[in-house]
């Protein structure tokens, strides 16, 4: 931890005068995974409120915590829907396999384990988050599997750098034919040019290759909300998962990250942002 | 200035003020914890309900947070309002029965056992230290840590606080541990209605969590290790 690096965090928050201490707690949790110690006795002086305050708030919040968290949180749902459908042996099983009580972490500082009380999908429960990601209809037999992908990294990206903007190079996963146009720049990179069809339009689109951007560049302006289908360049292969999209439900659009290897996969509805970067490529 | 009804007889305060200062200016006593002169009310404790209201609406009400209005009606003693306090008293029992301060309201009441599981806390989280150590010795050294069942009083991580000044208010001002700390004056100590018949501090061992926040304890000089 660098006592310079909070203080950073403090003024961006017009150094703490008016802003609240939980958006400034809760940066600080976003970077460390938790709240150390010399960060609340630095907020506590930056910003000229007693360290009792802050500390009441940060035991108050079940979000923070005082303690190293591991590299991946698993969620397990205890609401009422959940329980009733059998999230408590869920939780226990997560408990045997990890060797952890809820709310531990694991000694390899893996994996956290926590219990929440919804996570408002109450149809689909039992649930289980790991890192965000959702699992549905959770059952025992399933619990090793999703240890599994917790511990290869759903996610990876997200935890292990703060910029989450940064360039992507993408190829089409059927024929490895790479995606970019470096002909045409968005966002002051190359852009990533593919086919797409929606209603009775068939045109190219560019994407930015910032993961992160949203920028598009298009032939046909596609309506708010239309599901796109997406298609090679080159072999004119349909680009399409298996996967739906976490926040819409839409079809997601794979495509291969050339360099490190491994899966970028973003939502074919217009305007949804749902994307996901899986450098291990265990999720597909 | 407000004219009010206390227990049926018409009475006038300045605005401003709590029923519970206009109630025993009048001579009505209404009995307290959590509220001490000097600091900001609370409502924590809630062994000062009133009932205010008539009939159906009558509602019981914290006379310590409560501002007189014109025209209430106010009842310091009503059979709800007793009702209500031996309740609370009966759960005040239940958490810290080795205090004296709450030994003796029980007994003003007349509850002299309670129905619930008997726990051995030292702590009712009536707030009074936090707010003495805030409000008259500006120092915030102490204050309220977690939420819910576990909610508990100390010093942030459970150090020795940069700020505390070992004044020694908070155990002064505490009604729930003063027991412990009055080692000084043994007599006081000594309750004689439970089975707690040694000055605490002498038995240092089964203290260890004593809700002491300094060190050396002023009061009993002994060192936590």
């Amino acid at each position: 931890m660098h006592p310079e690096h909070i203080r950073e965090i403090i003024d961006h928050h017009e150094g703490g005068k008016k802003a609240g201490i939980i958006s400034i707690l809760e940066d600080i949790q976003a970077q460390y995974s938790y709240l150390p110690e010399e960060a609340l006795k630095i907020v506590a002086e930056k910003t000229g409120r007693s360290l009792v305050d802050i500390y009441g708030v940060a035991t108050f919040y079940k979000a923070f915590s005082l303690k190293p968290r591991g590299k991946h949180l698993i969620s397990v749902c205890l609401g009422t829907a959940c329980h009733v459908r059998g999230g408590p042996h869920i939780a226990e099983e997560f408990e045997r396999q990890l060797e952890i009580k809820t709310g531990e972490t694991t000694k390899d500082r893996e994996i956290t384990l926590e219990t929440v009380n919804c996570l408002g999908a109450c149809a689909l429960g039992p649930i289980v988050t790991v890192d965000g990601r959702y699992f549905s209809n959770v059952t025992s037999p399933r619990v090793k599997e999703i240890i599994h992908k917790a511990k290869a990294g759903l996610d990876r990206v997200d935890i292990q750098t703060d910029e989450r903007i940064f360039p992507v190079e993408v190829a089409c996963p059927r024929c490895n034919h790479s995606l970019m146009d470096r002909h045409h720049y968005i966002d002051g990179y190359p852009s990533i040019r593919v086919t797409v069809s929606f209603g009775q339009k068939h045109g190219w689109v560019r994407l930015s290759c910032l993961y992160g951007s949203f920028s598009v560049d298009q032939e046909y302006e596609a309506p708010r909300d239309t599901v796109v289908n997406f298609f090679c360049p080159h072999c004119h292969a349909e680009l399409i998962g298996a996967s739906e999209c976490m926040t819409c439900g839409a079809p997601m659009v794979p495509m291969l990250v050339r360099g490190e290897g491994g899966m970028i996969q973003i939502c074919s509805r217009r305007g949804c942002k749902g994307h996901m970067l899986d450098l291990t490529g265990v999720n597909l | 200035m407000v004219t009010l009804h206390i227990n049926g007889l018409e009475v006038s305060a300045e605005e401003g003020t709590t029923l519970l200062e206009a109630s025993r200016f009048y001579g009505f006593p209404i009995p307290t914890l959590c509220h001490l002169d000097g600091l900001s009310p609370y409502g924590a404790c809630r062994l000062c309900v009133v009932e205010i209201g008539q009939g159906a609406n009558a509602k019981l009400v914290t006379s310590c947070t409560y501002p007189v209005e014109e025209g209430l009606q106010v009842r310091t003693a009503s059979s709800r309002v007793v009702k209500a306090r031996k309740m609370i008293l009966e759960l005040f029992l239940a958490s810290c029965p080795q205090s004296k301060t709450i030994q003796d309201l029980a007994s003003s009441y007349d509850v002299r056992q309670q129905r619930f599981k008997q726990e051995h806390d030292d702590c009712i989280l009536c707030g009074r230290c936090v707010r003495v150590c805030e409000e008259q010795m500006a120092a915030k050294a102490i204050g309220f840590r977690s939420r819910g069942e576990k909610r508990s009083l100390g010093t942030p991580f459970d150090l020795k606080s940069e700020v505390c000044r070992l004044c020694g208010a908070c155990m002064y001002v505490c009604p729930a541990c003063q027991l412990r700390c009055t080692y000084t004056e043994p007599d006081k100590a000594i309750c004689g209605g439970c089975a707690n018949l040694s000055p605490p501090c002498l038995e240092k061992n089964s203290f260890d969590d004593m809700m002491c926040y300094m060190e050396p304890c002023v009061a009993c000089e002994i060192k936590k290790d």
